[in-house]
């Protein structure tokens, strides 16, 4: 299948996606406590942390469904972008960690240290954010140029940030596990998918590694 | 039986600004010379209910700087799982939710059990505005103008029987009107308990009313607990049951996760909630946190009820 050409907005488009939600939360939690608005509900400092981390979610499940999407419609030029989402998780990620020790925390570092030791969901949340920053470091094309193939062994660890990210969302919310089973569902098929292609082009072929 | 009654402290009514002065967001606003000042102020004026003008209640432990939370946040962060598990869902889902005609069973260990109207039930009871500091168990706080009567008057009412030693609470449970119980998030219908002593406590109240009005759908209307030195979940909501017993009742949360919500559930900054510290907490309507107070600030009148208790197990 050959699929449609690259649309001249698309550039565009992806940079509105990854800049706008975090550019107008930021904005929000300003206006609400400097003018009054009610852009983030009654908690602001809450809801701006759970829309960050939720969009980090959101790009982790754009980065892994490049590849299916492109292999089902031939729209390689999608291949570009993959790094753009990737960035963007990681630093949706990393927003959410200093929005949460700036912001929600303030600063505390008794809590900062005690959360970080001893809260199971903070440590498994770091943890994500820790995988993700070496993918982050060697995204650059020089990078991927003089870590050759060990650049494609490196950033499979990619794989293991979606596992992380849902265990730290699970454990934090009290009941309602509605979003991070929506999000479950996602990743395993997005990593079900991959898992599934490896089988196939392995069968036959057993030295072909997947790490 | 009776603990000594509760007394006002640090503060008299007078000294207490109607809710109508205390948009604090806003206030920043003026303090800026904003000149979306005036528009911030109009919106302000259309969005405070009638009657908000009027003295709020009498208050009850609260700390100087302790100012009524508005009426738009106290109407719209809500967690009332019946309605939806977003916060601001039961303002939205229960919109159209009937609480009329309501009725409330009194029953189990008492002499004088029955159901009654939810009307015949108030009427015999000296209904109060009362402002009390409400903090839930997620680390944030309000402070709330609660109109209600005294627990302690009904159950006194019904004559509890000499074995009695616990009181349970049940919510409505009918999942065609509350939406939420059609999906197994808690176990239905929601109970809470308390303790015979702890219910019998002078600022233990059954809540009918906010600023002043009507309790509001998403608030817990028609009826609900409200017991300020505890975290907000034990104030159950829309009850149809009152049921006095000798053994200590399931609560909701503590059937949900045993280990992190106990039947005491009194507001305790020194014992964490296993996932994050209760040390502090933030106030709806302020940027900056601000340090938990040991049984919510009601220590002086209900530290003696758990004297000897070890707080730690018995959280």
């Amino acid at each position: 299948m050959k699929g449609i050409t690259r649309p001249r907005w698309w550039p565009w488009a992806v940079w509105l996606i990854v800049l706008a939600p975090g550019v107008l939360t930021v904005a929000a939690l300003v206006s609400d406590f400097l003018l009054g608005t009610r852009w983030l509900g009654a908690n602001p400092v809450k809801e701006g942390e759970h829309l960050l981390g939720s969009w980090t979610m959101k790009y982790l499940v754009a980065t892994l469904a490049v590849t299916p999407i492109r292999r089902a419609t031939g729209w390689n030029w999608l291949q570009r972008d993959r790094r753009t989402f990737g960035l963007a998780a990681f630093f949706y990620g990393l927003v959410h960690f200093l929005w949460y020790a700036l912001v929600d925390i303030q600063l505390d570092g008794a809590q900062l240290a005690e959360d970080l030791t001893k809260r199971a969901y903070i440590i498994v949340g770091f943890a994500a954010l820790l995988v993700m920053l070496p993918l982050a470091v060697t995204s650059t094309r020089s990078a991927v140029a003089r870590l050759k193939r060990r650049w494609a062994s490196l950033h499979r660890l990619v794989y293991v940030v979606p596992v992380l990210g849902i265990v730290h969302w699970w454990m934090s919310v009290k009941a309602d596990v509605a979003e991070p089973a929506l999000y479950s569902a996602l990743f395993a098929v997005l990593l079900g998918w991959r898992w599934w292609q490896w089988r196939r082009e392995t069968s036959g072929n057993a030295a072909t590694p997947l790490f | 039986m009776l603990i000594r009654p509760a007394v006002p402290r640090d503060l008299r009514s007078s000294d207490i600004t109607p809710e109508s002065q205390y948009w604090t967001r806003r206030e920043w606003l003026a303090a800026a010379g904003l000149t979306v000042g005036a528009i911030a102020g109009a919106s302000a004026l259309l969005a405070r209910p009638a009657g908000a003008q009027q003295a709020l209640g009498k208050p009850y432990g609260l700390q100087p700087d302790d100012k009524p939370t508005s009426w738009d946040d106290v109407t719209t962060y809500n967690n009332f799982y019946e309605f939806g598990t977003g916060k601001e869902d039961p303002a939205e889902q229960a919109r159209g939710f009937k609480t009329r005609p309501w009725t409330v069973r009194v029953e189990g260990m008492v002499k004088k059990p029955g159901a009654y109207a939810l009307e015949d039930f108030l009427k015999p009871s000296k209904v109060e505005d009362r402002i009390y500091r409400h903090r839930c168990v997620e680390a944030w706080s309000m402070v709330v103008p609660w109109r209600g009567i005294m627990l302690g008057d009904v159950l006194k009412r019904a004559e509890p029987a000499p074995g009695a030693k616990f009181v349970e609470f049940t919510t409505l449970y009918d999942p065609a009107r509350m939406p939420g119980q059609r999906y197994p998030i808690l176990r239905w219908p929601y109970t809470e308990g308390l303790r015979l002593d702890e219910a019998m406590h002078p600022l233990t109240l059954l809540v009918t009313g906010v600023y002043g009005r009507e309790l509001p759908n998403q608030n817990g209307a028609p009826l609900r607990l409200i017991v300020p030195w505890k975290y907000g979940f034990k104030g159950i909501k829309s009850i149809v049951r009152i049921r006095l017993t000798d053994t200590q009742p399931a609560t909701a949360w503590n059937v949900s996760a045993p280990d992190e919500y106990g039947f005491y559930s009194n507001v305790n900054p020194t014992v964490d909630h296993p996932r994050w510290s209760q040390a502090k907490e933030r106030r709806i309507g302020e940027f900056l946190r601000r340090p938990t107070l040991m049984f919510n600030g009601y220590a002086e009148d209900v530290a003696a009820m758990y004297a000897g208790m070890d707080l730690r197990r018995n959280y």
